[in-house]
């Protein structure tokens, strides 16, 4: 592991980053691809990888199939929405992780530092529990609930133009704990949806559509590449705020907007899947291992990477007879895996 | 010309309290100056106003003409580095990495460096002493590395300003020396540099001129040796300083005193020196309050240079002379007027034994300084042997230069009937 790891991070100092960034962005998408194509295999009804890939060309070319009816309906409503809204929401929430724990400079930062997983819970069991059901109320609420949590934070810790990191942290911790009470309250008072809002809680992927994988796709990809942009000032930004100044970095401008569009990435994410615990913080931190603190190669690594977890965690929640709600898995698979890599030192707190 | 640096009727309050209040100094271009002052006089903050990181509650900052406040982030930092006292160094960036940041300034933000930026980065650490580091994480270097990191970062910056705070505070006496002389070659290329530097006599060998500043306030302004001089060192740091001229580099050097130099002395105080043995002396009684005087001394002597320096009456004789009746009748005024004797621990020789014979015939107490061995300064033979044991006899011995000032201020005080006190510091041999 270590041998790996001293190759993977020095080995190749002659290659300039835009060469790395490049290979290490090709390898994870083909992990990405292959993860996804094997998932799409497992199921009530197995079907095999060739015909998996053979139906998923199709529908992408515009081709025909030799595959049963049967079987497209399966990969292409069923399994593959799933797969791409769980690639997608992985891809979410690591970006965001990454950008978050750079961003307060604070090892155990992840997506929802700031409250928006609260908010968006608050909003999701409040939908849940209201006596009108709207078809759609649900992620609307959720995430209606992540950003007015988010933005609320921002603006408690924010004073004469300035939002100190370390406010904004303790801002959102007292902000969570807050909506926690309140989340607990209701459910106190479920009744019947309790099994529902438990369940929406832990996250899942169930019933996934190709119109949320759409809509999630339309906020998470221009947001990536926003964050994509900034990584340098994230990079400038780790040398302490003071120093990013001096550097010509717009300081508080560059937070609101970094803090602005991970708050919404996350929100999407949560909003379509639930409280998914551990992705964004555990895969930042073992890309960063792998990869370095250089973030215009660990952010799209980082993203990638948990876009394929999320899947492959996924596809062991629904691969058992009984489904799991996914954030159970992708806690009870990461949290080991990054105690292993904290007692073996290679993961450093920065 | 505009100069580079304008700071005008700059105030600044944090956290409610007023850390400058109306600050006005400029710096022209191609000059080095360094703030001095006690800690919490506010260099660090008048820094930072500089450099636009914070927003003075009053007044302006221009740099190169520009009026900062007006500026962005981005126009500031082509025309300002800052390194900092200390830099958070929360990820393992490579230091080569680190340096490479100081050319966000002219790089866009997806634009790629060029080669232009990598010579500048590679020059940079070069002066910087860093290049052999350019692979290591910044985490895993000493904190002087790192400090020389962040001013490689700086300098890979280009900027025609260059704001330093402490920059060798953490340096190894090596690096301290190398660091600023780096730096008076940036000035020399025609940088402007403005540092806060605690050491005083780094600061007057190395900066063009200096700030004082204390409580606030710009309080003196101008060449290290017209800004640090006894009266302004008291008032800023609110000890007692003799200010020197450094034997070798020729600049102003600050020796500070404990309690020990309290300003309660008074009185005149006659020193025996000679070959340099009372210049420590002097500058103690100087900085005590007391009124020294010396002689008979050559007019070459080291004794007799302090002795201007620090304005004493001063009785001289030709270089290799020896005392002649004029002399020593000169000393044997200032003895008589004297409140106290002083007798260095100079070599005893026919020349100036008159000088010697006179303080034993003087009515004032007297104070002998028990430094070198007798056996190693005493050129008169057993003539010079008695004269000591006969100096002793009547004198307060005081071991070393520290606690003549004490054993003065006790003679002085204890009255002048010359008889000897021998409980203070005591003779150790029979």
């Amino acid at each position: 592991m270590q041998q790996i790891l001293i190759y993977c991070k020095h080995g190749c100092k002659t290659m300039n980053t835009r060469v790395r960034t490049g290979a290490w962005v090709l390898g994870l998408l083909c992990a990405l691809v292959a993860v996804a194509l094997v998932s799409a295999t497992i199921g009530p009804v197995a079907i095999g990888v060739g015909s998996v890939a053979d139906i998923a060309l199709a529908a992408l070319l515009d081709g025909t199939t030799a595959a049963p009816a049967g079987h497209r309906t399966i990969v292409m409503s069923i399994r593959l929405p799933r797969i791409v809204l769980g690639a997608l929401v992985g891809f979410a929430l690591a970006s965001a992780g990454t950008v978050m724990q750079g961003f307060f400079r604070n090892p155990m930062a992840d997506p929802s530092i700031v409250g928006v997983s609260a908010g968006a819970a608050t909003g999701a069991v409040a939908a849940i529990l209201a006596p009108i059901a709207f078809p759609v109320a649900l992620p609307v609420a959720a995430f209606v609930g992540a950003l007015l949590a988010g933005f609320g934070v921002y603006v408690l810790a924010s004073e004469g133009g300035r939002t100190p990191v370390g406010t904004l942290l303790l801002a959102g911790v007292a902000i969570q704990t807050f909506l926690g009470a309140v989340v607990s309250f209701m459910l106190v008072q479920a009744g019947r949806d309790l099994r529902e809002a438990i369940y929406w809680l832990m996250g899942h992927l169930q019933h996934s559509t190709w119109t949320e994988a759409g809509i999630v796709a339309a906020v998470v990809v221009p947001g990536f590449l926003g964050l994509l942009v900034y990584a340098r000032d994230l990079n400038v930004l780790l040398l302490g705020e003071e120093d990013a100044h001096s550097l010509g970095i717009e300081v508080e401008r560059t937070k609101r907007l970094l803090l602005g569009v991970s708050s919404l990435l996350t929100a999407a994410a949560v909003a379509v899947a639930g409280v998914i615990g551990f992705v964004g913080l555990v895969v930042p931190h073992v890309m960063r291992l792998l990869v370095g603190p250089d973030h215009r190669i660990l952010l799209p690594t980082s993203a990638l990477a948990g876009a394929a977890f999320l899947v492959a965690t996924d596809t062991v929640a629904r691969a058992g007879t009984a489904e799991l709600p996914v954030g159970i898995v992708t806690a009870a698979v990461g949290a080991p895996f990054f105690l292993y890599l904290l007692r073996n030192r290679e993961v450093r707190t920065p | 010309m505009t100069p580079a640096i304008d700071v005008a009727d700059l105030s600044v309050t944090l956290g409610g309290v007023s850390v400058l209040d109306s600050v006005s100094t400029s710096v022209d271009e191609g000059r080095f100056v360094g703030l001095v002052g006690p800690n919490g006089a506010g260099k660090t903050t008048l820094l930072r106003a500089i450099n636009g990181a914070l927003t003075p509650d009053r007044g302006t900052v221009r740099v190169a003409g520009q009026d900062i406040a007006g500026l962005g982030s981005r126009a500031t930092s082509r025309l300002v580095a800052t390194v900092p006292q200390s830099t958070a160094s929360a990820f393992d960036f490579p230091v080569r990495h680190v340096v490479a940041m100081g050319r966000t300034p002219h790089v866009g933000r997806l634009g790629t460096r060029t080669a232009a930026d990598r010579a500048a980065v590679d020059e940079a650490m070069a002066r910087a002493a860093v290049a052999d580091l350019a692979d290591r994480p910044v985490t895993d270097v000493s904190g002087g590395e790192r400090q020389r990191v962040v001013l490689a970062r700086a300098l890979a910056q280009d900027t025609p300003v260059l704001l330093l705070d402490e920059p060798t505070s953490d340096l190894d006496v090596n690096h301290q020396v190398r660091t600023l002389e780096l730096v008076a070659d940036l000035v020399d290329e025609g940088r402007t540099v403005v540092a806060a530097i605690h050491d005083l006599d780094l600061a007057a060998r190395y900066c063009d001129e200096l700030r004082l500043l204390y409580e606030g306030e710009i309080r003196a302004a101008g060449p290290p040796a017209s800004v640090l001089t006894d009266a302004t060192v008291e008032a800023a740091f609110g000890v007692r300083a003799t200010v020197t001229e450094h034997p070798i580099t020729g600049s102003a050097s600050v020796t500070a005193f404990g309690d020990d130099g309290a300003r309660e002395g008074d009185g005149r105080i006659h020193v025996v020196g000679g070959g340099g043995a009372a210049t420590p002396l002097l500058h103690r009684l100087d900085a005590a309050g007391f009124e020294p005087s010396v002689g008979a001394v050559s007019a070459d002597d080291r004794d007799a240079e302090t002795a201007r320096t620090i304005g004493a009456d001063l009785v001289t004789i030709p270089p290799y002379a020896p005392v002649d009746d004029a002399a020593r009748a000169a000393v044997a005024d200032r003895l008589s007027h004297a409140d106290a004797v002083v007798v260095a621990d100079v070599t005893i020789a026919p020349g100036n034994r008159p000088v010697l014979d006179a303080v034993l015939d003087a009515s004032a107490p007297v104070v002998v300084v028990d430094g070198r061995p007798l056996d190693e300064r005493n050129v008169a033979g057993a003539a010079g042997r008695r004269l000591d044991d006969r100096l002793r006899d009547r004198s307060v011995v005081a071991d070393e230069p520290r606690t003549v000032v004490d054993a003065v201020r006790r003679v002085v005080s204890s009255g002048t009937d010359g008889t000897p006190c021998r409980d203070i510091e005591a003779d150790p041999r029979p």
